[in-house]
């Protein structure tokens, strides 16, 4: 059976295409060292649009508003400079209500692009140019470890990475916040309590990790300036094994945080990337993998939601579960020992 | 090769879900229609495969391994037609996996074309980001500027009676074909216009090159008072297609393989839905549920006509996190039978909204699991109920579920639960139905493979019916009656058909349960008191008695009121959907 994977590796080669939405500039050559929020590639559009109606104006027929405009498609306006004239006894004009780019003339009309906006693209992850794409984008390579999450709140910074746990169950107090890590990006086995949350935003920090949070703190998260990362879930557990011990050891180091949503359709995931110098570029991860023995998994459901262990056996056939579902199952032998028989749909792929 | 499926005998029907894919065979066995088998896989739809065509052939390998039977040639294309016992004659497709198509809708008046426009979104997996129409207060520009900056995937078209003046809607189509010459060639998007006939030529010529795809159906709103949705809904299964075409790949192939037939998983079933009305002359509605990850879709047939509610946002996957913006916690915590904190279900809702395919392994998960599904299907049967035509629609009193005889119930959460008398609860809390009734599941997930069968092979669905390939899960006896619990509102006997009776004495709030198991069948003689209604009128009733037939869990008399009364004490409360549970076997 197809398997679920998460990505939480100690040292791997992630290759991204960051991609403008439209047609633009990229800023950044070949073989060049960019930091997450460098801007790889920017595009300029209008901001707004104005449609200049000649004809309802002047109170004329399309046609004959068509005759009187003076300006084409093309071309640059600056505010108040002429569209239109009626000429007579009394002459009247349309005039551009604000500088911008005519973008199509006809039928007595004329419509505007105003507003000068710049669209950045930032490379979202360190590492080096290793592809230009046309005028759409780049591809960046990084070298170090990854860790997805499961939810994030759409931010993205950096920072140095200051454990708040010593243990993987530890969770996010306020006691612990103090105006010594502003600017970091704090790491806590989970969150729920509001005023935790909102004293770390508040600080403020860079970036905040965390195992899993309460359901209720979404709003809150979803509001903060930095980045909020959750690795296993809504619950309140402990940071699973794997990614504690991997975040822990690269503690005191920079790390980036992309917030991003996790996005099924495309497979963008929110992920926390720590660059790490390498000789020889490690294997990149496999996102396909199939359910079989001796592959590290995690459980991502209750009663041993966010535990890590390895995948014993394959059931055969359907396997009751406690809730009375007959499921395809398989058994787990946990980190603490214990072996446990898990439904497959509620296992992911360490890898 | 068939010219037709009325001449074909076997069919292989292929349903792409957000996190399932199933195929199913159908095939022709002692002169009649039968379904055989069904094999499953996981949907490969989104990332990592981002190709359908991965799961759609896995499913067919298992349906290969159950039935013996080869589909699949050794290049994996479909062996069509049937020879020498392998392959098939007929091949049907239908499709709900993906994201909520986004779209823009588009009419004149609020509560004329724009209302009829939007109920033709509801039709398919759309989510509506925005709604132009003649009240619109925005300046054209403004208008063009939210098109812009939304980037709609489909934009519905409609306004203006056939024959009637042109001017409003042309001046609409401008500031969409504006908009549409400003997006990216790659990011226009596919666009229905069902309005004015009269323009239908003039949208078709200024139109084709701006959008990715053009539809043109004929006017959902003819004139004022006729709403016709039929052919719009036609047109827009086509625009789907396309439109899932540039999003993800094994599309090409599943509507290669079905004759360009492929239509919406929820397009099907309310096809079937309507068809089946049509052929089940009933004096009552038909009603289909179905909760699936991607959706919760409602339809529900009157003499033909078609009502239906497809809700992407309040599926059982991904749109778990959202379901508190339809319902509260304690809505969803009266359900369950355990004390469970609310922020332990809120918690469960944005977790299985993260993992969509994951499964409850305790009873506590399953629990609130099937408690978000009650109210998932109460949210949409209310919301397409203003839509039933007033005319045809029969019920015990205003704001009660009207009657709907039979009710076919489909999705996971209903199909796969533990106990058929789980599946029938979660039904009978959802629904509320009202009078007589027989709950009907569709535990091979069939429905969708009937609807896209039946336009082409009308015996094909009646015949498979027919054949017990749906479970006839009880008959609901849901007396409606304005009296305090307690009250003795129903008296009467079922008499079997060896002769052996049943006493029944109903109190107003009990449920109660009288086997009667599949093919034997019973008489039901009823006798309504303090003016319960069960269907015939406040008091009244068939004294020649009821026919009953018999179903996989009896005859049930739901008689716990309408709509269901809640305790304002919840550890009492929580007892009471214990007894329920407890009643229906667990």
């Amino acid at each position: 059976m197809l398997a679920p994977v998460a990505h939480i590796f100690p040292l791997t080669t992630i290759r991204r295409e960051r991609l403008l939405p439209l047609p633009g500039r990229i800023t950044v050559r070949e073989g060049q060292k960019v930091n997450p929020m460098d801007v790889v590639a920017e595009a300029r559009f209008g901001e707004n649009h104005v449609l200049i109606d000649v004809g309802r104006t002047l109170e004329i027929t399309p046609a004959e508003a068509q005759k009187l405009i003076q300006i084409k498609a093309g071309d640059v306006v600056s505010k108040g400079e002429l569209i239109a004239r009626k000429k007579g006894f009394m002459s009247q004009t349309i005039s551009a209500p604000d500088s911008g780019r005519v973008l199509l003339v006809g039928n007595g009309q004329v419509l505007m692009e105003v507003g000068d906006s710049l669209f950045e693209l930032r490379a979202t992850i360190p590492g080096t140019v290793t592809q230009q794409i046309d005028d759409r984008g780049v591809e960046i390579t990084f070298n170090g470890a990854l860790i997805q999450g499961v939810w994030g709140n759409g931010e993205m910074n950096v920072g140095l990475m200051l454990p708040m746990l010593t243990t993987a169950e530890g969770s996010l107090a306020v006691q612990q916040l103090d105006v010594s890590l502003r600017g970091s990006v704090l790491l806590a086995g989970y969150c729920d309590d509001p005023a935790a949350l909102r004293t770390a935003i508040e600080l403020p920090v860079r970036g905040i990790i965390l195992g899993s949070m309460s359901s209720a703190l979404v709003p809150l998260a979803l509001q903060a300036q930095c980045p909020i990362i959750l690795i296993d879930g809504f619950n309140k557990r402990p940071l699973n094994p794997t990614a504690f011990k991997l975040l822990t050891t690269n503690a005191k180091r920079d790390v980036t945080i992309n917030a991003v949503p996790w996005d099924r359709q495309t497979g963008t995931r929110p992920e926390i990337f720590i660059p790490l110098p390498v000789t020889q570029a490690p294997p990149s991860p496999r996102d396909v993998e199939a359910f079989a023995p001796d592959q590290a998994v995690r459980l991502i459901r209750d009663p041993h939601c966010s535990e890590v262990g390895t995948l014993v056996s394959l059931r055969p056939g359907l396997t009751p579960m406690p809730s009375g579902l007959r499921v395809a199952a398989a058994e787990v032998r946990l980190d603490s020992g214990e072996q446990i028989v898990v439904p497959l749909a509620n296992l992911e792929v360490l890898e | 090769m068939p010219a037709s499926m009325v001449d074909a005998e076997s069919l292989l029907a292929v349903d792409v879900g957000t996190v399932t894919t199933r195929a199913a065979l159908f095939d022709v066995v002692e002169g009649s229609y039968r379904f055989i088998a069904s094999g499953q896989a996981p949907s490969t739809a989104a990332a990592p495969f981002k190709d359908l065509g991965e799961g759609v052939h896995r499913a067919i390998e298992n349906l290969q391994t159950v039935t013996g039977r080869r589909f699949l040639a050794e290049d994996q294309s479909l062996i069509i037609p049937a020879h020498e016992g392998n392959g098939i004659d007929s091949f049907t497709a239908t499709l709900s996996a993906g994201p909520a198509i986004k779209t823009v809708v588009v009419g004149l008046l609020n509560d004329v074309s724009v209302e009829s426009v939007q109920r033709l979104a509801r039709t398919i997996y759309s989510r509506v980001v925005d709604t132009i129409g003649l009240n619109d207060k925005r300046k054209s520009e403004e208008q063009i500027d939210s098109l812009l900056r939304l980037s709609p995937e489909l934009i519905l078209v409609a306004g203006g009676t056939d024959g009637g003046a042109t001017h409003s809607v042309q001046h609409l189509m401008e500031t969409i074909g504006l908009a549409c010459y400003l997006l990216p060639a790659d990011k226009r998007p596919a666009l229905l216009f069902a309005g004015n006939k009269n323009l239908a030529n003039e949208v078709k010529s200024t139109m084709q090159p701006l959008t990715s795809s053009l539809g043109i159906s004929s006017n959902i709103r003819p004139d004022l008072e006729t709403e016709n949705l039929l052919p719009a809904q036609h047109t827009l299964t086509d625009l789907y297609t396309q439109i899932r075409r540039g999003q993800m790949n094994g599309v090409d192939e599943l509507s290669r393989w079905s004759k360009n037939t492929l239509m919406p998983t929820a397009y099907a079933e309310g096809r079937i839905m309507r068809f089946l009305s049509q052929v089940y002359d009933s004096s009552k509605g038909l009603l289909c549920v179905d909760l699936g990850a991607s959706a919760a879709t409602v339809a529900a047939a009157f003499a033909g006509e078609l009502v239906m509610g497809v809700y992407p946002q309040l599926g059982l996957g991904e749109g778990l996190a959202n379901l508190l913006r339809y319902t509260s916690l304690e809505e969803i915590a009266r359900w369950i039978p355990f004390d469970i904190p609310v922020e332990s279900i809120r918690d469960y809702l944005f977790q299985k909204s993260i993992y969509p395919a994951s499964l409850p392994a305790t009873a506590e998960e399953l629990a609130i699991e099937q408690a978000a599904a009650r109210q998932i299907l109460s949210v949409g049967l209310n919301g397409i109920a203003k839509d039933f035509p007033s005319g045809q629609v029969r019920r015990a009193a205003q704001g009660l579920t009207p009657y709907f005889e039979p009710i076919l119930a489909g999705g996971s959460v209903i199909t796969r639960a533990p106990t058929l008398g789980q599946s029938l609860l979660l039904i009978l809390d959802a629904i509320q139905p009202v009078g007589i009734t027989t709950i009907i599941m569709d535990q091979n997930n069939l429905l969708p493979a009937l609807g896209a069968a039946a336009t082409h092979n009308s015996i094909l669905p009646v015949q498979v019916l027919e054949s017990g390939a749906f479970l006839g899960l009880a008959t609901v006896v849901a007396p409606y009656a304005d009296v305090r619990p307690g009250t003795s509102i129903l008296r009467g006997r079922l008499v079997y058909q060896n002769g052996n009776e049943s006493h029944i004495d109903i109190k107003q709030g009990a449920l109660e349960l009288f086997p009667l198991p599949t093919g034997q069948s019973g008489r039901l003689y009823l006798t309504p008191m303090h003016r319960a209604d069960i269907g015939f009128g406040p008091g009244r009733t068939h004294t020649e008695g009821i026919p009953v037939s018999g179903t996989a869990l009896g005859l049930v008399i739901d008689a716990r009121g309408r709509p269901l009364h809640f305790m304002a004490n919840v550890a009492r409360q929580r007892e009471i959907v214990k007894k329920w549970y407890w009643t229906l076997g667990g």
